[in-house]
């Protein structure tokens, strides 16, 4: 599997964490997305027409759009899917166009309405973080029960970078719970702004 | 108008992205930029033409009347070298910080984690830092430290050997060894477009003997270690740099910090700079 990658994509690392979660080898090209803009090339193109990243291949198969490349990666593994799982992608897409907008503006210097990014990236937390207070209540600690699936690798990403775009994270005190038990999965990946937890190797 | 803040050269744009002409800030000061046929300019907010050069695949522009050319890096026009151009990233942060950041090795374990650094091998040893007068310049030499993979041609741990220069007030140029190639330096830069004395753009650019790697998996290295600095910049207190000794206590580590300060006193930078105790 050949995973077309931006390092600094929150959509591209959750297809790399979901992979590093399952312990499935991928093989990552690296696209320059930034400043290159090399995902609007002709070979991407010919690969995406969309001009998007993540692409995924296996075999003859291309896959374009993160949540179906985390569904393909677990297609044998019904323990990462619930029922649930549907809204909570369709979720993480309203995360990409808030959140993940007001950090490629912050950072790379994307065209957006600043404002009304932030403002949407802040309601969508906000509803994360009243589902996940209830999850509690319930003593589950991830979006559709007590294990993860699919839905939190794909909310994860853009909610964990919401500081990149000038969103603070502090009001919410049950995403931040939830944010590291997926930090605290065996096999987790970090990326730049997404540290691992800090062993505490030595405990005195 | 302070000259001894307007009078020097400021990075403004990456050449080979200038598509149409654009406004950017530069010391808090809107200006315009653009390049038509292989020529670029550069424009104040009253239509006036400022002085430019075109280096470094960067374009650069004074508001002042710089009294010296924009430095150089001679050992970048070897042959067999490979540009690099990395784009920019936006952080808010002093442009001062953001150099200082640049200088200081002893984060390596903690923020590059597994790739410029490891723990337990956080101890950086006694190296030279001087002010060169005859350049005005800083240097810092014989700076040696441990890393786990010190480039995206680095296979496996090695020692590496740094030089770290500061010939501009936000500007800094890294030599490293070069791990295909013993005995040359690979060149990394970060030079900084103070957009405001809280706000910065900042455009790294490398000349790298690097002959396996694509020109994307380098510039995707070097932007996954900036981006591992800009969060711990965005929330470093103070949020300017204190030139004053005694505010923030120097350990070893810090001398190149601490002689970069002692420089910016003595040329008078004071833009992103804090001067007493808050
Ligand atoms: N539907 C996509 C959206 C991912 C996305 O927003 N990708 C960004 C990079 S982080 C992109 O390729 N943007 C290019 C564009 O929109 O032209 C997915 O989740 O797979
Ligand atoms: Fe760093």
């Amino acid at each position: 599997m050949i995973l077309y990658d931006y390092v600094l994509s929150a959509s591209c690392y959750k297809v790399r964490l979901m992979a590093a979660l399952l312990g499935k080898a991928l093989t990552l090209h690296a696209v320059n997305f930034h400043p290159g803009r090399e995902h609007k090339s002709a070979e991407m193109l010919a690969l995406n027409p969309q001009g998007t990243l993540p692409v995924l291949t296996d075999g003859d198969t291309v896959l374009t759009d993160s949540a179906d490349i985390l569904r393909h990666l677990t297609v044998d593994q019904p323990e990462w899917h619930t029922e649930e799982d549907e809204r909570w992608l369709a979720f993480a897409s309203d995360l990409n166009n808030s959140l993940g907008l007001a950090r490629l503006h912050d950072v790379i210097g994307y065209e957006a309405v600043i404002d009304t990014a932030r403002a949407a990236g802040v309601m969508a937390l906000r509803k994360l973080e009243a589902h996940l207070t209830e999850q509690r209540f319930d003593g589950l600690i991830f979006l559709t029960g007590k294990a993860p699936t699919i839905a939190d690798i794909a909310c994860f990403p853009n909610t964990a970078l919401a500081p990149d775009g000038g969103v603070s994270l502090d009001p919410y005190p049950s995403i931040r719970l939830w944010m590291r038990a997926i930090r605290s999965l065996p096999g987790f990946i970090e990326m730049p702004g997404i540290h691992r937890l800090h062993e505490l190797a030595h405990p005195a | 108008m302070n000259a001894a803040i307007d009078n020097h050269w400021y990075p403004v744009a990456m050449i080979s992205g200038i598509d149409a002409p654009r406004e950017t800030l530069l010391l808090g000061k809107k200006i315009t930029l653009g390049c038509e046929e292989g020529t670029c300019w550069v424009k104040d907010a009253s239509g006036n033409a400022l002085p430019t050069v075109e280096r470094f695949g960067h374009l650069w522009t004074s508001p002042g009347q710089p009294n010296r050319d924009l430095f150089t890096i001679p050992e970048a026009d070897s042959p067999g070298r490979r540009l690099v151009d990395v784009g920019s990233v936006k952080v808010k942060c002093s442009p001062l910080r953001a150099v200082e950041n640049f200088l200081d090795i002893a984060h390596f374990p903690f923020v590059h984690t597994d790739i410029l650094g490891a723990e337990p091998h956080t101890e950086v040893d006694r190296y030279d830092v001087k002010i060169r007068e005859e350049v005005d310049e800083v240097w810092a030499t014989k700076v040696k430290f441990f890393q786990p993979q010190a480039a995206k041609s680095a296979e496996g741990g090695i020692t590496t050997e740094y030089m770290y220069r500061v010939p501009a007030p936000t500007c800094s140029v890294l030599y490293k060894t070069c791990p295909p190639r013993p005995g040359e330096w690979d060149v990394i830069t970060l030079f900084v477009q103070p957009l405001t004395d809280e706000w910065c753009e900042v455009w790294p650019w490398m000349a790298l003997y690097d002959d396996d790697s694509t020109m994307s998996e380098m510039v995707s290295f070097q932007q996954l270690i900036f981006m591992q600095d800009r969060s711990i910049l965005e929330n470093q207190l103070p949020r300017k740099l204190p030139l004053d000794p005694g505010m923030e206590v120097p350990t070893q580590a810090d001398m190149t910090s601490v002689a970069y300060r002692r420089w910016l006193k003595k040329i008078g930078y004071t833009y992103g700079a804090q001067l007493v105790a808050a």
